[in-house]
Order: C-alpha cells, then structure tokens, then sequence
C-alpha cells in the first residue's frame, strides 16, 4: 500500500473501523513511511484533545421530568402524581381495561362454568381493592384487633393468621362481597404485592383441595377447609402464593 | 399508550437522553433550543415506537434527534446548511509535524469549542457522533442517512478543517 491510499485509511483505521487484512498493510506502510506516521500522530493528538476537553453538552436534570410530562400529556396518560391513590389508579389502568376486554369475551363465549364466574369475581374483587382507597376496613397488622374486627358485620368469624415471620405482613381486614353474599377480605403483603385472602362459609361444608387458577395475570388459590371456602389472588408467581397457601393451613 | 408501553418506552430511551442532549445542543448551540429539541424528539419517538422492532435504540433516537433539530434549524432559519464550504489546500506538510502536533496537543477547551462551532453543520454532526458519542461509522450512517463512505469523507473534511482552525489561530496567536 503506498502513500494516497494509506492517507485515504489513516483515519478509518486510527477509528478501528478497518478490517484486519487492510489494518496490517496500513500497518506495514507506517513502518517506513514518516509522513503517515505524522498524518497518524496528528490524528491521534486531535482525537485525544477533542476527547479530553470536556466538550460534552450533559442534559440538565429538569429537562428528564419536562420530558416525561410532555410524553404522558401527549399520550394522555395519567400521571404518577404525588397523591398516592393515583398510583393505584395508573398502575391498575391496564389491568382494567384488560379486565374489560375478559368482560367481554366472557358475554361473547357460552355459558362459562359458576366456578368460572365466581374466579373472575374474585379477581375483580382484588383489582377493585387495589384501585381506590379502600383497601382496609380496618387496618392493623395485629391478628387479635383484625379477628374482633369482623364481628357484627358478618354472621361468621374467620381465621386471622399473623404470617409474618414467614414473609406475609397483615395489613388488615376489609367486608366485600362476593358470591352473592358478604365475605372477609384479609389483606397481606409480600414485598411490594398485595394478597387479598377473601373467606366465606361453604354451603356443603365438603373439604376440597387447593385449585389453582391463573386468570388476567392474577394467580388465584381456592381451598375449602373446616366449612370455609378460602380464596387467595394476587400478581405475585404462583409459587410464592402457594407458599401463603400453605402456611396458613399449617 | 398503555403505562406499561410507556414504561417500555421509558426504559428503552430515556437513557440516551443525555446523548440526544448533546447531539441537539452541538446542532443547534443553544441551551434552550437544545432542550426544545430533545422534548420534540422524545414525543415523535412516542408516535414512532411502535416502529421500533428492538435493535440499536440510540442510533434509532438520535435519527429522531437529529431530524427534529434540523427541522428546527430550518424554522429558525438560522442554520448553517448553506454555508459554503471551502476545500481546505493546506494539507500536513510532510515531514514537519512537531508544531501541528503541539498545537493541538496545547489546544484549550476554548480553542476545541470555537473550532468545533466554526464547521458546517454536517461536518459537525459527524464529529460529535463519532467523537463525542463515541458511535461506528455505521451508526453514523444510520443516524445520518448517509452512505457508510460520505461518513468517511465528512469526518476526514471535518476533522482537516478543524486541525486547520486551530493551526491558524496559533498562527495569530504568535
């Protein structure tokens, strides 16, 4: 390779954008050649003063949260503002309007099984409690104050089991209603999930085994034990909500 | 948009937002028309995520960034797209390299600043890129919808015309 070509690579390779049969002829071509090694050089010093001079316009940090409103007023999506029951309502939205297309399918497909009906109520009932405010009744990681709670409100008096030491804080108890009859609605938290533990009287009274569902991204646990029916929904992995399920049989 | 789209989204290009600062800040060499620029990029690259099938996220933001401050040039007229751009004849002469390399070696921020300004915006666009930005060429080609070879030629141009500011303002300076 002689002197017009190597000037026409010299940068291309200095860039390491060259392959590696042309680098080694470039390469050889330097080696007796001074005037390249000079176009090098100065190459080289004008890469190193340009890259060390600090010429780098940084973004202002106000100009990330400018952006980031600017976006979600275009998209018209509702802002994660300070007041945290807006949070729910942002966080739920999606799961609503999933919630509203499963509606749908639901009045669309053909008679779907009681069982069925009932599972998409409860996990309705679970978005539902997430999205407002009203996720307590009454709000105490104490079992002793949640049990007392529920009496006087409901004709029978569930099992409130502290899990804290294996991972399941109690954050309250909450009256719902469901299959057509007001219920007790346990809330617990792992991490940052919510597990809403909805029981209610059995009419048969028959034990049944955990059947576990999955349903709009909600994992859903149902057991029948000691004439309660137990439901347990949450997004937290099904393995985890067995584990809740199981510490509360124990 | 769905929150969980514009988290995708946030999550995939709000990291380049320094870079598209940068870009839009040397194009337009302005604080405030820099930061116009980023907020218009970032809405048209909302409308336009859904085009985006994965891949270089920062080629493909900054193709945005750059498209929107040339738009903005355009409106503000103030641009330097037309500037004639004279061939520089003076080429390193051979054998004499201690001084230009001096020269560039004592070069002040100053000095990098006012020569990087001085070039023609093109030119300047593919310096920032490829030395600021630390992009390939290939990259540059995307960014730029320009033939991998005119990348070569325009920062070979470039960087010839700024070695050349800076040479004759230490000419001045003697």
């Amino acid at each position: 390779m002689g002197c017009p070509e190597t000037n026409d690579l010299i940068e291309a390779y200095a860039d390491g954008e060259l392959e590696l049969s042309s680098s080694l002829e470039i390469e050889r071509h330097l080696a007796d050649c001074k005037a390249c090694t000079a176009a090098l050089k100065s190459h080289q010093a004008l890469r190193s003063a340009l890259g060390g001079a600090s010429l780098y316009y940084d973004a202002p940090p106000r100009l990330r949260s400018r952006v980031r409103s600017a976006v979600r007023k275009q998209e018209k999506v509702v802002s994660l503002g300070s007041y945290p029951g807006w949070r729910w309502v942002a966080l739920a939205a999606p799961v609503v309007s999933i919630a509203i297309l499963s509606w749908a399918l639901v009045m669309v497909s053909s008679t779907p099984s009681p069982g069925y009906l009932l599972n998409q109520e409860i996990v309705s009932a679970h978005i539902r409690s997430l999205m407002g405010t009203h996720l307590t009744d009454f709000p105490s990681s104490d079992q002793h104050t949640v049990k007392p709670s529920f009496s006087g409100r409901i004709d029978f008096s569930p099992e409130v089991k502290d899990l804290s030491s294996v991972g399941f804080a109690l954050l309250g108890g909450r009256l719902d209603y469901l299959d057509r009859r007001p219920v007790a609605a346990l809330i617990y938290q792992r991490r940052k999930h919510l597990i809403n533990l909805f029981i209610w009287p059995s009419q048969g009274g028959a034990e049944a085994g955990a059947v576990e569902t999955s349903l709009r991204g909600y994992n859903l646990i149902r057991w029948t034990r000691s004439g309660m029916h137990y439901s347990a929904v949450s997004d937290i992995n099904l393995a985890e909500l067995r584990s809740f399920q199981q510490a509360l049989q124990e | 948009m769905d929150p969980s789209e514009l988290k995708r989204f946030e999550r995939t290009f709000l990291p380049h937002m320094s870079a598209a600062y940068n870009l839009a800040h040397w194009l337009t060499r302005s604080d405030q028309d820099a930061e116009d620029v980023v907020q218009e990029a970032y809405l048209r690259a909302v409308r336009f995520f859904g085009g985006f099938r994965g891949g270089n996220s920062k080629a493909w933001f900054l193709t945005i960034v750059r498209n929107a401050a040339y738009s903005w040039l355009q409106r503000s007229q103030a641009h330097g797209l037309t500037t004639p751009f004279d061939e520089l004849i003076h080429d390193v002469e051979d054998g004499s390299p201690g001084p230009e390399l001096e020269l560039l070696q004592s070069a002040t921020r100053q000095d990098l600043l006012e020569a990087l300004e001085s070039l023609p915006v093109e030119f300047r666009e593919a310096l920032v890129l490829r030395e600021l930005e630390g992009l390939s060429y290939k990259e540059i080609a995307e960014v730029s919808g320009l033939p991998i070879g005119t990348v070569m030629s325009r920062l070979a141009r470039a960087r010839r015309n700024l070695r050349q500011f800076l040479i004759d303002r230490g000419a001045k300076e003697e």
